[in-house]
């Protein structure tokens, strides 16, 4: 149906329909993590003891999935580049490597969860592992919705079709990148 | 869009009567604000509001002056739109052998012309906000040294009113406690600490125009001055669940004699067992 | 009608599509159609479903505010609790499923496509789920009336501690359906919206520069940036709130280092700009109405522009006036009376260009003229009360009095009633190919208007008197039962009824000529939007052939024209016919 749609053909503005949509999602999450974030940050200020919450964070296994989702980012990337010169496999295989990273990085999460939660850390122990578990999960979910599009793109791709799909998913991937690096910083390296 | 040069002549023709008229009103406009600022200066303005409810602290006939001059000010707005509207729409009804004008210059011409009841709007603002600011700073950021004070506590739906007692000092053995009655002096600066136990309440007495949330966890503190005898209202103004129409409160501003007599009759009921609060 | 070619109803089938040639199953066109106008419709008709239940609501506890603990006429006696939940619920549903969707969906669904000269909105499907998003909202919000312990009762502001425990607010799951509806509304909204900006922005017919495009699209595209910038923490703050009463989390809750102040920065951050995401739709559609009925140019296309986007952006930077006594620091609240008594400026410009706009024109009091005329002295009047709440000194007397209440209603009475009446009426031939009745239309909107001050003008002084809102009864309270306020009250809540009642001549109106009205031609008003040079109704579609846009949208009484109208699609002389659409 939408196929025929002579609107969504249509770039009065310049950019790809599509383009513009990722855009405006991303432009509408912003707040939504600003949400979480400006609260979060507003109260740290005023609660020096949060630091020792804070502490309670490993930050290597923090750093590492950085690390992951930087690498995810990049495969993301490459697939937008093989996409770019029309090779459909090779972005198909670039994003389901980027989904991978995606995957790998939830079960580590779950695991830094698991931990949490059996240190007795639960998010109704105090408001800073309140805003940890809020904050994180809402960003997982981001991170699972990502997974199963970038999946969904890779399968599409593999078979050269909707390659310009490739570079809107890649859009949202980096977003979702730049959050957890905000994440990252706030509870895990504040101290 | 730039397909049409006006012709000069054209009926009803552009701009300048426009401009005119714009300029005519607002000029008037801008003697008026300017004579009803002067007026409320020098005059102190009559306190209409007190028409309407007493005004029994000592700044509530300020916020009634901020008040009516926001009045004034943009009641003056007020009615100079509106009478240009309504002028406006009669003289230019629909009706045989009268046509539509077309406005044809550029519009950046037409908008200095917007600018003059621009530029007067913002001095209205201003004024506005220096008078506001000027009230807030005085019943909100400061406040005189106190003579007594006393600590409000709301809860779901019910107030209690901690009183220093006899040797005016609270948390001591004669603090006199009562149950959605407050008293004070006259002619005495009552400071309050405002706490809640549960949910958010607001302690309102429309007479005084005084207005403070009080919010779980915090002792927010406050004053009045009240200046004539008598009993007034207390309101919750924050919805605090079921019975937020239910939780009345009376306020007993009382003369130096009855004052020393509550004070009397509460320091008996305190030495009473258990020191339960007197209603 | 003007010598260019205006496809006809009926001559040609639209580009591309085949529906009009079978009919489809009714549950397909009516219920899970892509089509933006069906769409429209459906958000229209559960808007003013909901404002059924909303009025009603307004009706019963007006009523028991003037003849306290009588039964109320249709209803019963009125508790407490329930009337607490009365006044939350016409809150919300007045708000988000009512001005909202009729504003905000219906029209910006509706016009859109239309006025940008496209043939849908650019994701159909996205489209489709927004309104079904919505519409499981609006069943779960009606759900929660009806759930043990009732339906949340913390006002529409919902302000914590109270609605985050349920051993305060009493209502264990009422206020759990509640928070959840609103925050599902929010995702429908954020969907809707994205489809907005991005139709707006891309989907323009070819020849539309950014001034070419009608005022109501620049509205509806600003308020829904508005609202994409606003809701985002609101809609964490609602998650923070869900996870406060089902799963033990403190939030906000101050006895566990949580802030219950924190609620109310998230809510009014979103709630403030939440006003101007449904004012600036209704001045817009005051932009279409009235260049069209006193035959002139728009004043100031820019200057209302710009307005309303300085507008928007100021009032990401006023919303702790909701806040002045709630606790916050006392300085802060003299920025804050700065910023919102700044605001007074852009919108009075606005209200300059609409008045100026009158100037030199030749008026038809038509009935949506009338709506829009109405909605220019009624909102003046919530301006201008406005400044008296935006000053901090006298919001302290003012604060959550029923001149607050009075204030609001008299800007969002125009906006969501006045505004919606305009659109309705002034888009109905173009929606249903057929007219309102024009007598029946006049009577119900001066019974409408005039009652409606009748409700709120006595309000004003019962407000300054001292009566404060969310009190199922002043009984309790001795000052507040003199004679003149029990008068003022009582005067209010008779005109409610009465506006209540006048509501049933619009929907008798609105259905009768759904079918059985005058039937209109494409373009009835000789306007010269892009809307109104399709077929009325527009066919799946909407353009015969998609037009190309020329000039800007208010060219009326040019003197070089022998008509008085010059619509957009129109070739200047000697450009040659139409062009079609290019290669897709």
């Amino acid at each position: 149906m939408s196929g025929q749609i002579i609107a969504t053909g249509r770039s009065a503005a310049g950019m790809p329909t599509g383009k513009l949509a990722v855009w405006m999602v991303i432009a509408s999450e912003i707040p939504i993590f600003g949400g979480f974030l400006a609260p979060y940050l507003m109260h740290r200020v005023g609660h020096p003891d949060w630091g020792q919450m804070a502490a309670s964070l490993n930050v290597w296994i923090g750093t590492f999935n950085t690390a992951l989702l930087v690498t995810s980012s990049l495969f993301a990337m490459l697939a937008h580049a093989a996409a770019e010169r029309g090779n459909g496999p090779l972005a198909a295989a670039r994003l389901r490597l980027a989904a991978y990273g995606g995957l790998i990085f939830l079960c580590i999460k779950a695991y830094e969860w698991y931990t949490k939660i059996s240190h007795g850390h639960v998010p109704q122990s105090g408001t800073f592992y309140g805003y940890y578990f809020s904050a994180t999960g809402l960003h997982g979910i981001h991170i699972l919705a990502g997974v199963a599009i970038l999946l969904a793109i890779a399968s599409q791709a593999e078979k050269g079709k909707h390659l310009g799909r490739v570079e809107l998913i890649g859009i949202y991937w980096h977003f979702v990148d730049v959050v957890w690096f905000f994440l990252f910083h706030i509870f895990y390296i504040i101290r | 869009m730039a397909e049409h040069r006006p012709s000069p002549d054209s009926e009803g023709s552009g701009w300048q009567p426009l401009a005119r008229s714009v300029f005519f009103t607002t000029t008037l406009g801008a003697i008026i604000v300017v004579s009803v600022v002067l007026f409320y200066i020098f005059s102190g303005g009559e306190d209409y509001i007190a028409r309407l409810i007493p005004a029994l602290s000592s700044y509530a006939g300020d916020i009634d002056h901020l008040i009516l001059l926001i009045a004034a000010l943009v009641g003056f707005w007020f009615f100079a739109a509106l009478f240009a509207f309504f002028v406006l729409l009669f003289k230019y009804r629909a009706r045989p052998g009268h046509k539509a004008s077309y406005l044809a210059t550029h519009e950046h011409q037409l908008e200095t012309w917007i600018a003059w009841p621009h530029w007067l709007v913002i001095a209205c603002d201003l004024v506005i906000i220096v008078v506001a600011v000027k009230v807030w700073h005085m019943v909100k950021q400061v406040a005189p040294p106190p003579d007594t004070t006393v600590r409000i506590i709301a809860q779901q739906w019910s107030w209690t009113f901690r009183h220093p007692g006899p040797d005016n000092k609270l948390d001591t053995a004669d603090d006199i406690v009562t149950i959605d009655r407050l008293h004070v002096p006259v002619n005495k600066v009552v400071h309050f600490q405002l706490r809640s136990k549960d949910v958010l309440h607001d302690f309102a007495v429309p007479v005084f125009r005084l207005k403070q949330d009080a919010v779980p966890g915090r002792t927010i503190t406050g004053w009045f001055k009240p200046t004539r005898a008598g009993a007034w209202d207390i309101q919750c103004a924050e919805i605090c669940g079921i019975g937020h129409g239910l939780m009345p409160a009376r306020l007993f501003v009382e003369t130096p004699e009855q004052h020393a007599a509550f004070l009397d009759a509460g320091a008996k009921s305190a030495q009473l067992p258990g020191g339960q609060p007197i209603y | 009608m003007a010598s260019h070619s205006i496809p006809a109803p009926g001559h040609s089938e639209p580009l591309g599509h085949h529906d009009a040639h079978h009919e489809e199953h009714w549950f397909l066109k009516y219920c899970w159609s892509v089509d933006h106008k069906m769409i429209a419709k459906q958000y229209m008709i559960t808007g003013l479903f909901m404002a059924i239940i909303g009025g009603f609501f307004a009706y019963v506890f007006r009523w028991q505010l003037a003849f306290p603990n009588e039964p109320v006429p249709l209803f019963g006696v009125v508790t407490p609790a329930s009337y607490n939940m009365m006044i939350t619920q016409h809150g919300t549903i007045m708000i988000f499923y009512v001005a909202m969707p009729l504003l905000l969906a219906a029209f910006g669904n509706y016009l859109i496509p239309l006025m940008v000269g496209a043939d849908d909105m650019v994701f159909p499907r996205l489209n489709r789920a927004s309104y079904q998003v919505f519409l499981i909202s609006c069943i779960i919000l009606i759900w929660s009336f009806f759930v043990p312990g009732g339906g949340f009762g913390g006002a529409w502001t919902s302000y914590p501690p109270l609605s985050a425990s349920a051993s305060y607010n009493l209502t264990p799951s009422g206020s759990t359906l509640w928070l959840l509806a609103v925050a599902l509304e929010f995702v429908a909204f954020l969907m809707g919206g994205i489809n907005f900006i991005v139709t707006a922005m891309n989907a323009r017919a070819p020849g539309m520069k950014f001034e070419d495009v009608p005022m109501a699209v620049w509205m509806i595209v600003i308020a829904s940036i508005m609202f994409m910038m606003s809701v985002g923490p609101l809609f964490a703050g609602s998650v923070l709130l869900l996870m406060d009463q089902n799963f033990g989390t403190h939030f906000f809750d101050p006895r566990t280092g949580g802030d219950p102040v924190l609620w109310q920065h998230l809510f009014w951050f979103f709630g403030h700009p939440e006003v101007y995401v449904v004012l600036l739709p209704a001045l817009g559609f005051m932009a279409e109405i009235l260049p069209v009925f006193s035959r002139k140019k728009l004043f100031g296309y820019r200057t209302l522009l710009y307005s309303s986007i300085g507008t928007a952006c100021l009032s990401f930077f006023v919303w702790a006036h909701h806040q002045f006594i709630a606790g916050i620091d006392p300085r802060m609240a003299n920025v804050f009376a700065a910023t919102t008594v700044l605001i007074s400026i852009p919108i009075a410009e606005m209200m300059f260009v609409f008045i100026a706009t009158l100037y030199g024109s030749a008026i038809q009091f038509t009935v949506p003229m009338l709506w829009a005329l109405s909605f220019l002295a009624e909102f003046l009047v919530g301006g201008v009360t406005g400044i008296f709440l935006g000053a901090s000194g006298a919001d302290i007397h003012f604060h959550d009095t029923y001149f607050v209440l009075a204030h609001f209603h008299y800007t969002f009475f125009p906006i969501a009633i006045i505004g919606s009446f305009a659109g309705l009426t002034y888009w109905f031939p173009k929606m249903f190919g057929r007219h309102l009745n024009e007598f029946w239309g006049k009577v119900h909107f001066w019974i409408t208007v005039i009652s409606f001050n009748f409700i709120w003008m006595p309000l004003f002084f019962t407000g300054i008197m001292g009566d404060h809102r969310r009190i199922y009864s002043f009984t309790n309270f001795p000052d507040l039962m003199t004679p003149d306020r029990v008068l003022l009250r009582e005067i209010s809540s008779v005109a409610t009824a009465i506006m209540g009642l006048a509501q049933l001549i619009f929907f008798a109106n609105f259905f009768y000529s759904m079918y059985r009205g005058r039937k209109a031609e494409a373009n009835p008003y000789n306007a010269n939007t892009l809307e109104w040079q399709c077929p009325s109704p527009p066919p799946h579609g909407n353009f015969a052939e998609m037009p190309t846009v020329y000039r800007a949208p208010y060219e009326y009484s040019h003197p070089d024209r022998e008509t008085d109208f010059w619509p957009q699609h129109e070739p200047p002389a000697g450009a040659g016919a139409l062009k079609p659409e290019g290669a897709h």
